[in-house]
């Protein structure tokens, strides 16, 4: 029988004990001892949002391939448990082995969102390892980082040994390998470290020193040795088709966001929307082979049992063998009677057709993303779709059955004015009018429905729009009532529902988001006071951060709406993506006047990603 | 020579008997049901579909088991589209099950049998305590003297309401001892009783708090009733060859 770090107690006690007791179908146990580098890969969020991630999975699945390496998992412990661990001191676990995660080599932290920061400290805590890497000794397991938000990891620099800029299967290797040497050599962590910097894409925060000039700016970020790399370029896997695919998936007791198999078919976007951070880091595009997937599709579905695949993509449209793979998918998914779902497709005559073949027309809603409510709008963020795109796409959709639609927008853009604002409420009424327009009255089963959402407009490092004011949040909340104030204008408003999201979490969103390693104080403080589970608005609570602020002495306006100017030392400049600052500034200039670049099959830019010497950058 | 089941076909149904225990006590009813689901995908058994706009596979527990709670004795109820050995499906769904449920049984049911939630009628329970909240009485000796009395009345909570209710009837049995206490209640539509629920009248009379989670339970076997006379459910099937 498997090992209980929780007693029967406490789990009978805390909602779905299911989260902490591991013994998935396919997760791994191995035997520890002997050299096993034991490595914990937490996801800072609770187990139904981790279990969900596919980078998870895909370097669960590499490590585990590793003979000398036991990889498990880590979720944040929900409210309920982190009482009840604090209370009774309890170690963080692992899941598989359920083995204290202060005995562990590694503890990889993957991060997503910002917004799960005041959760990565909740897991150092909870594991008995002190927050900051200059108070750790090998008693401690290495902490490194890795995802998304690494591409400016500043505000966790204090809390880090290393950052893993980039993807994941390219350097884990050579980094477990130094490891090894090391320990059995019996050099010292911080020996380990510097010797760790000289691996492609590990970045070691503590190597670094950076002074601020009298207007709080930084004057000069630099290495503290000679041989420790001023600038870090991320890694990137080039050979999509021959690495390490998670083709058996843990499958989880209960139920999850993504409770399906998924299928990266590529990795990039071709669409350099400006405000998308995913579109610039993950550049350049890469494609896996299409007979591969296949393969994989099948395999997968065999190892778990799932009911259900879905495919995964920044822009799946714009995979090359989307047809012939979909037509596969279906054909496979009747047979076996499975669910298929197509996220990220753009709106046309194929996509109907697929979809109506793979759901139910009356019951799904199709999706726009027009983010922008004005073509002028829409030629700034370099949002490749028209009005007249989207009204074609409705129209055959309307045709076709559908009487349901999403629309996303974006509010506190660069530029954006209030005949922009006033586009998005004029552009859902448009829709709504050419469903009536089409659909003759006799075969309306009811009323259209526009769902129409807007998030407000964050600017993300490695973007054009990274030199951008953010928006305050009186400007947001002012912005989204003069869109509700639009919508009630128009004629068709009955058919259409407005959404907008909470401001507050977006405006953190912004000061993290380009943050600097100052702010690691703002984190510890909100921790303390009981920040937790901040992407959650259940749990998200505005005053302990309006505290931390106020008594670290920060002002998040310096992060969020001070303008900056193109010279300035960026937190994230000492990494290299590839993408250039010069075309990122040409793509600022080309945002200011209305200038569309056109994507990366109908022309190269020169963004710079052609130095990874492979993908779409070199296709015939 | 060949069946006409096979020719028209007709769906065979089958009961499942697996046994739940360690970790898996924690997994509660529906995620079990998600789980079978995946796990006759995995083993490759030709589960048979409902037809209509949302096809599922033909599924039906005998019982939910509580959350906390192990059983030597589940059961489902399935229909497969062509008929599989016995030996090799449970074979097969052994092969893909997790530490901590294990198919059993694997056998076909007669033809017009009722299937197994709709023919339950009662259930063997063991019950012991958790190292930390045994009692510091003796148990089982008062379970004993109060079975002897005509009446057990019981305060029963439901979702609405709570009242007092004999329990007696639906008390088949009571065996075992103080480390281990036996018991056959009885379960389905008519009269349900659970194991917690005689324990805590053994409390109520002595007028002591039961703590929570203080009961180890384990479900022992389900049963039905023909001619009078209770009989598991796996009896009901036969092995297919």
């Amino acid at each position: 029988m498997g090992k209980q770090a929780l007693s029967d107690d406490i789990l009978l006690t805390v909602e779905k004990p299911a989260r902490y007791i591991g013994n998935e179908v396919n997760s791994v146990v191995k035997e520890p001892g002997n050299g096993v580098v034991r490595f914990a890969m937490c996801f800072p969020d609770v187990y139904e949002i981790g279990m969900s991630h596919l980078g998870i999975q895909i370097l669960y699945s590499m490590l585990n391939a590793f003979d000398d390496v036991w990889c498990e998992r880590v979720y944040s412990p929900w409210t309920d448990l982190h009482a009840i661990m604090k209370e009774k001191n309890i170690p963080l676990f692992a899941l598989e082995s359920q083995d204290p995660l202060h005995e562990f080599d590694f503890l990889g932290i993957t991060l997503q969102y910002e917004m799960c920061y005041t959760n990565v400290l909740q897991i150092l805590d909870l594991a008995h390892i002190p927050f900051d890497s200059k108070e750790r000794t090998w008693e401690h397991p290495i902490v490194i980082g890795g995802g998304p938000c690494t591409y400016n990891p500043e505000p966790l620099a204090d809390f880090f040994d290393i950052f893993y800029i980039g993807e994941g299967e390219t350097a884990y290797r050579a980094l477990i390998d130094l490891y090894k040497e090391c320990r059995s050599a019996g050099v010292s962590r911080n020996e380990f470290l510097h010797r760790v910097s000289g691996i492609g894409g590990m970045y070691v925060p503590s190597l670094y020193n950076v002074e601020y000039d009298a207007e709080g700016l930084i004057a000069s970020f630099k290495p503290v040795y000679d041989d420790v790399p001023a600038v870090i370029r991320k890694e990137i896997e080039m050979h999509l088709s021959d690495t390490y695919y998670p083709i058996k998936p843990i499958v989880p007791f209960i139920k999850v966001t993504q409770d399906r198999v998924t299928l990266e078919i590529q990795r990039g976007c071709i669409r350099g929307c400006r405000f998308c951070q995913a579109g610039m880091l993950y550049r350049p595009v890469r494609e896996r082979d299409v007979e591969l997937l296949k393969s994989y599709a099948v395999s997968m579905l065999n190892n778990t049992g799932h009911e259900e695949i879905s495919l995964s993509s920044l822009s799946s449209s714009d995979y090359s063998h989307l047809k012939e793979l979909v037509d596969f998918l279906v054909q496979y998914a009747e047979e076996k009677r499975l669910n298929i779902s197509l996220p990220s497709l753009r709106i046309d005559a194929f996509s109907l057709d697929v979809m109506s073949r793979i759901q139910d027309v009356r019951k799904s809603s199709l999706t726009f993303a027009p983010e922008a409510g004005s073509q002028r709008l829409r030629n700034v963020i370099n949002k490749g779709l028209t009005q007249e795109d989207i009204l074609k796409g409705a129209s055959e959709a309307f045709l076709g059955g559908w009487s349901r639609v999403k629309l996303y927008f974006m509010l506190g853009l660069p530029t954006e004015t209030e005949d922009d604002m006033r586009g998005i409420a004029e552009l859902s009424n448009e829709i709504a009018r050419l469903y009536y327009e089409l659909i003759p009255k006799s075969e309306r089963k009811s009323r259209v429905q526009i769902v129409t959402s807007t998030s407000f407009f964050v600017p993300k490092p490695f973007t054009p729009f990274q030199w951008a004011s953010m928006n305050t949040k009186e400007q947001f909340l002012e912005k989204a009532h003069f869109v509700n104030d639009c919508m009630h204008e128009q004629l068709n408003s009955r058919s259409i529902k407005y959404n907008w999201h909470e401001a507050d979490v977006s405006i953190l969103e912004g000061v993290f988001a380009r943050g600097d390693r100052r702010l690691g104080a703002v984190l510890k403080e909100a921790y303390k006071r009981g920040a937790l589970f901040d992407a959650w608005t259940e749990t998200f609570h505005e005053e302990p951060w309006l505290e931390a602020f106020e008594s670290c002495g920060t002002d998040p306006a310096f992060y969020t709406s001070r303008v900056r100017s193109t010279d300035e030392i960026l937190p994230w400049d000492m990494i290299d993506i590839g993408v250039s600052r010069e075309f990122l500034k040409r793509e600022w200039d080309n945002a200011i006047n209305e200038k569309v670049t056109p994507n990366c099959r109908a022309g190269c830019s020169g963004c710079g990603a052609r130095v990874f010497g492979g993908g779409v950058c070199f296709e015939a | 020579m060949v069946r006409l089941d096979w020719v028209y076909g007709m769906n065979i149904k089958v009961r499942i008997k697996f046994s739940k225990y360690g970790l898996m006590k924690f997994i509660g009813h529906l995620d079990v049901m998600r789980y079978f689901q995946k796990l006759l995908r995995r083993a490759d058994i030709p589960v048979a579909y409902s037809t209509g706009m949302s096809p599922h596979q033909i599924m039906s527990f005998a019982m939910p088991l509580g959350i906390g709670l192990e059983s030597d004795a589940e059961y489902v109820d399935i229909e497969i589209t062509e008929r599989i050995a016995s030996d090799i499906a449970v074979k097969r769904l052994n092969e893909q099950n997790v530490e901590g449920i294990k198919v059993l049984s694997f056998r076909e049911l007669p033809e017009g049998a009722v299937n197994a939630m709709a023919s339950i009628k009662a259930a063997d329970y063991e019950v012991s305590f958790s190292d930390a909240m045994a009692p510091d009485f003796s148990c089982f000796e008062t379970l004993k003297d109060m079975y002897e009395e005509p009446r057990i009345s019981v305060l029963k909570k439901t979702k609405k309401n709570e009242m007092y209710v004999d329990i007696k009837p639906g008390i088949y049995g009571i065996w075992g001892n103080e480390e281990r206490i036996g018991m056959c209640l009885s379960c389905g539509s008519t009269l349900n009783i659970k194991p917690e629920l005689v324990i805590k009248a053994v409390y109520d009379r002595l007028k002591i708090h039961m703590p929570e989670h203080a009961l180890l339970i384990k479900r022992k076997e389900i049963y039905t009733e023909t001619d009078g006379v209770r009989i598991s459910l796996d009896k009901i099937g036969d092995d297919i060859e």
